[in-house]
């Protein structure tokens, strides 16, 4: 809300409406049971917090977020950048560095004291990176689930060479997004490179789970009214990608219900005019995209609702699902990155805070 | 210069009202909402009415026609008329090809598997299409902003919600068929409206308390002539006699009428709809209880006036006992002054009026009345609700009241946040959208005597403000205190509140449309 708030009141409060009513994490949180909910709302506090220029708060919600989901550290990248971009500029940069880092530190050690009292902390942090459960786990619409049915990753290489495999992977496809914020940090930029960070762990890290998809999803929700076409594609990849576990679960009519409500939603008759020049600034190329997503997503599904897959491939529909999903994914990442480069940056906005400390 | 702007403001809108498709895409859109709430709603509780319906898919596909009235497998017999028995039995072809278990006559009997559940769950939602249908065509003419109030009045209504989609009936294409009918009539399609309602009659015996207003509204305004008079009752009895003619034939029509009537019910249902009985069976208990301590010998029979199946024991201890004629001679009384007015002045505006107010009194004075009836007055009221501010403030009061009077209908603690946020939500968007409609700057009424009549903003009288918070007190007390202070002692005492204080609340809305009545 801080970002949009020169908006008018109708397409904020239908950003509003679309962010908070996303069928992908009421069905996670409320369906399959979670509770993502507090960490993203974690990070979301912490980017409201950017946006009003309140970089310490920002820090320290961002590492009780941290703390409650490990998941977060998608993020992490993108506002070390930002951060880090705006420290730089300002009069004392290795203060201001400094006085992020205590930030950061004091809030990691109120949250691990117990455990580094008690010696426990290793052992914590071993459960939170379980190696041992392999790359990707079922079929999630990543990079080394898709690549995996021409190149048998698991069979080449074991656990921990894979592992720093995904990391060197990852570590290249969110540089360019880091890169471009610590040059010119902006709100904008930083909102893209969230997006763009957590889309890169998702498609490249180790043991990503499909829930994940939630991640990616949330800073495109907040780009949506200046980006609709993005936020459209991702919502369709998030839902689709994640019907084989819902599927599982026994949620598939409240998947339906959801996803037609959130489409619906996306499309309201009588909100036409107010929202016509949001609509209007569709990029043509992903519009396109979402809409043979649609299609063929919805195809794909009631196939797996209705056939059963040959017995050669018992997981064919999972696969082609998969598959689907990250190649319009990887489509909307390139846009993503071209957006976030295009970026003009707002060194006026960062001129001004120099301003405000002398 | 504004008058002139206001002037060409008022000409497009009503030369958008005359499109035949207005309004659709918003009809298509808010009917799409809700069949996705209605999904989301199909895990929920289901009463016997559930299984009720599923017997009757089975009897009809099992059964040839001549037993349908008179099969006895189950205790839920058919009792409905025979269109919504042939309703049944196209449905069960689709029921045949779900599951099979469903329409077996006694391997089905209590069968609640999810196939079941879907399968009548969807027939339900697909049954709202004409609801749907019925609405649209009643309001296409409204203004745009007129006829999204409606919409979200009657697709969103949470008694319809409650009741169909989750407790598990039919009413929706039901009330959808009656405002076909009453749309007809608007048009001055006397001849169609009448023969609508007809068929609607023998889907469901219940809307026939109407059927007087209809009768006498046809044969002042319809019937000049008396080729007309032939016409339309030809037509009538064609319709009637499509429905029962088979019966007649096979010569059950005695044992057809003595399923649709069951008299032998006691006046109330085991919990009593918030009517004039309700009050009177609250006096009469209080004044048993007043007589004993003051020392007189007073016979009391315990719980006589509850009963779904049997019960024709002394139900009154003090107060003089109700016959079913004496309860459709009240019926009738309180709906004379309405048939006068429509026999003085057959005017085709008045009509929608009188219609809700017989369904009213029906539901006032009626005999074994449900509180699920309160639907067939509260839904139709609501379009007339939307252009006359006075009616509309009526609405407000009485939907808030007989919605809240249909929560003991879902009494699983599953259910309770549901219902809650149905009414309050409802409520909220109601009382916004009626505010804003009746706003003086945007007044849709184009003559000046009629913006003078119909203005003035949205509000309530403070009388009702405070019996609505009374409500919300109501609630707290059922829920909480009761338990509290009585622990298990006296357990039918929240309801027999609940049913008090809504019935006062019902009777007024009653006398308010009766003086809307005499008014006209």
């Amino acid at each position: 809300m801080a970002f949009h708030h020169q908006r008018r009141f109708d397409e904020s409060a239908w950003a509003f409406a679309v962010i908070l009513l996303q069928p992908a994490l009421i069905l996670i949180d409320h369906g399959h049971f979670q509770y993502n909910c507090i960490s993203l709302g974690l990070t979301l506090g912490a980017v409201a917090s950017i946006c009003l220029h309140r970089d310490y708060l920002a820090s320290v919600l961002f590492c009780l977020a941290l703390n409650h989901k490990q998941m977060s550290a998608y993020y992490a990248p993108a506002f070390f950048a930002y951060l880090f971009g705006k420290s730089i500029r300002k009069k004392n940069p290795i203060f201001e560095v400094m006085k992020l880092g205590v930030a950061v530190i004091g809030t990691f050690l109120l949250c691990w004291w117990p455990f580094l009292h008690s010696r426990t902390a290793e052992a914590v942090l071993l459960r939170l990176a379980p190696l041992q459960r392999g790359i990707f786990e079922d079929y999630v619409a990543n990079f080394w689930c898709a690549s995996s049915l021409v190149v048998k990753w698991k069979q080449i290489f074991p656990n921990t060479v894979l592992a720093y495999l995904a990391l060197f992977a990852t570590l290249v496809s969110f540089l360019p997004s880091v890169v471009q914020q610590i040059r010119s940090p902006s709100h904008r930029g930083f909102l893209l490179s969230l997006f763009n960070s957590s889309l890169s762990f998702y498609l490249f890290s180790y043991q990503v789970h499909e829930k994940s998809i939630l991640l990616p999803l949330i800073p495109a929700s907040l780009l949506i009214l200046e980006d609709f076409s993005l936020y459209r594609g991702m919502i369709l990849c998030a839902m689709f990608s994640m019907f084989p576990l819902l599927r599982r679960d026994g949620l598939v009519v409240p998947y339906i219900a959801t996803f037609a409500l959130h489409l619906l939603l996306l499309n309201v008759p009588f909100l036409e005019k107010s929202l016509s020049h949001v609509k209007e600034r569709q990029h043509p190329s992903l519009k396109y995209m979402s809409d043979g997503l649609l299609f063929t997503g919805c195809l794909i599904d009631l196939l797996y609702l209705l056939i059963e897959p040959p017995p050669r491939y018992p997981f064919l529909f999972e696969a082609l699902n998969s598959l689907l999903v990250f190649i319009c994914l990887v489509l909307i990442g390139l846009h993503s990155h071209i957006q976030q480069w295009s970026a003009t940056s707002t060194h006026e906005q960062i001129d001004a805070d120099k301003v405000k400390m002398n | 210069m504004r008058g002139t702007k206001q002037q060409q403001q008022h000409e497009l809108q009503r030369q958008q009202a005359q499109k035949p498709m207005n309004g659709l895409r918003e009809v298509l859109w808010m009917a799409s909402v809700a069949t996705c709430i209605k999904m989301l709603l199909m895990p929920t509780y289901h009463s016997t009415d559930f299984e009720v319906h599923r017997h009757w898919l089975a009897l009809t596909a099992s059964l040839p026609l001549n037993q349908w009235y008179i099969d006895e497998t189950s205790p839920w017999t058919l009792d409905y008329p025979p269109f919504f028995a042939w309703f049944e039995y196209v449905l069960s072809f689709f029921a045949r090809i779900v599951d099979p278990v469903i329409v077996d006559l006694t391997r089905g009997l209590k069968y609640d598997a999810a196939s079941a559940v879907y399968f009548q769950r969807g027939s339900v939602m697909c049954s709202d299409l004409l609801l749907f249908l019925g609405t649209w065509r009643f309001c296409r003419n409204f203004p745009l902003k007129l006829q999204i109030l409606s919409y979200l009045a009657i697709f969103f209504s949470p008694g319809l919600l409650m009741v169909d989609h989750i407790h598990f009936q039919y009413n929706g294409f039901l009330l959808g068929v009656l405002l076909l009918s009453v749309s007809y009539l608007k048009e001055g399609n006397d001849l169609t409206g009448g023969i609508m309602f007809a068929i609607l009659l023998c889907f469901k015996h219940l809307f026939a308390i109407a059927a007087p207003v209809y009768f006498v509204y046809l044969l002042r305004h319809y019937c000049h002539d008396l080729a007309r008079f032939l016409k339309l009752g030809f037509s009538v009895m064609l319709v009637i006699l499509t429905a029962f003619g088979p019966f007649l034939y096979y010569g059950q029509i005695a044992q057809v009428l003595r399923r649709l009537f069951p008299f032998g019910r006691g006046l109330c249902h085991a919990y009593w709809a918030p009517n004039f009985w309700a009050l009177y069976n609250a006096v009469d208990k209080m004044l048993s209880y007043l007589l004993r301590m003051l020392g007189f010998d007073v016979v009391m029979e315990k719980a006589a006036m509850t009963g779904g199946l049997v019960g024709d024991s002394k139900a009154h201890a003090i107060l003089p006992q109700i016959t079913p004629g004496l309860s459709m001679f009240l019926v009738l009384l309180s709906m004379s002054p309405c048939l006068i007015k429509i026999w003085r002045k057959p005017r085709r505006d008045n009509l929608l009026i009188c219609v809700v107010y017989a369904y009213t009194c029906g539901y006032i004075f009626g005999w074994h009345v449900h509180e699920k009836a309160s639907l067939h007055f509260v839904i139709p009221l609501v379009l007339a609700a939307v252009d006359s501010v006075k009616v509309a403030k009526e609405y407000y009061f009485v939907s808030i009241v007989s919605y809240y009077s249909l929560f003991p209908l879902l009494f699983e603690p599953r259910e309770y946040p549901v219902k809650m946020i149905f009414l309050v939500l409802h409520s909220t968007a109601m009382w916004y959208g009626f505010a804003i409609n009746f706003a003086p700057q945007t007044q849709t009424s184009v003559k000046e005597s009629e913006l003078k009549e119909r203005n003035g903003c949205m509000s309530l009288c403070i009388k009702k403000k405070m019996f609505i918070a009374g409500l919300v007190g109501l609630e707290i007390y059922v829920q909480l205190i009761h338990h509290l202070v009585f622990e298990e002692r006296l357990p039918f005492l929240p309801l027999m509140l609940i049913s008090v204080y809504c019935s006062i609340g019902l009777m007024y809305a009653w006398l308010k449309q009766l003086s809307f009545v005499i008014e006209l």
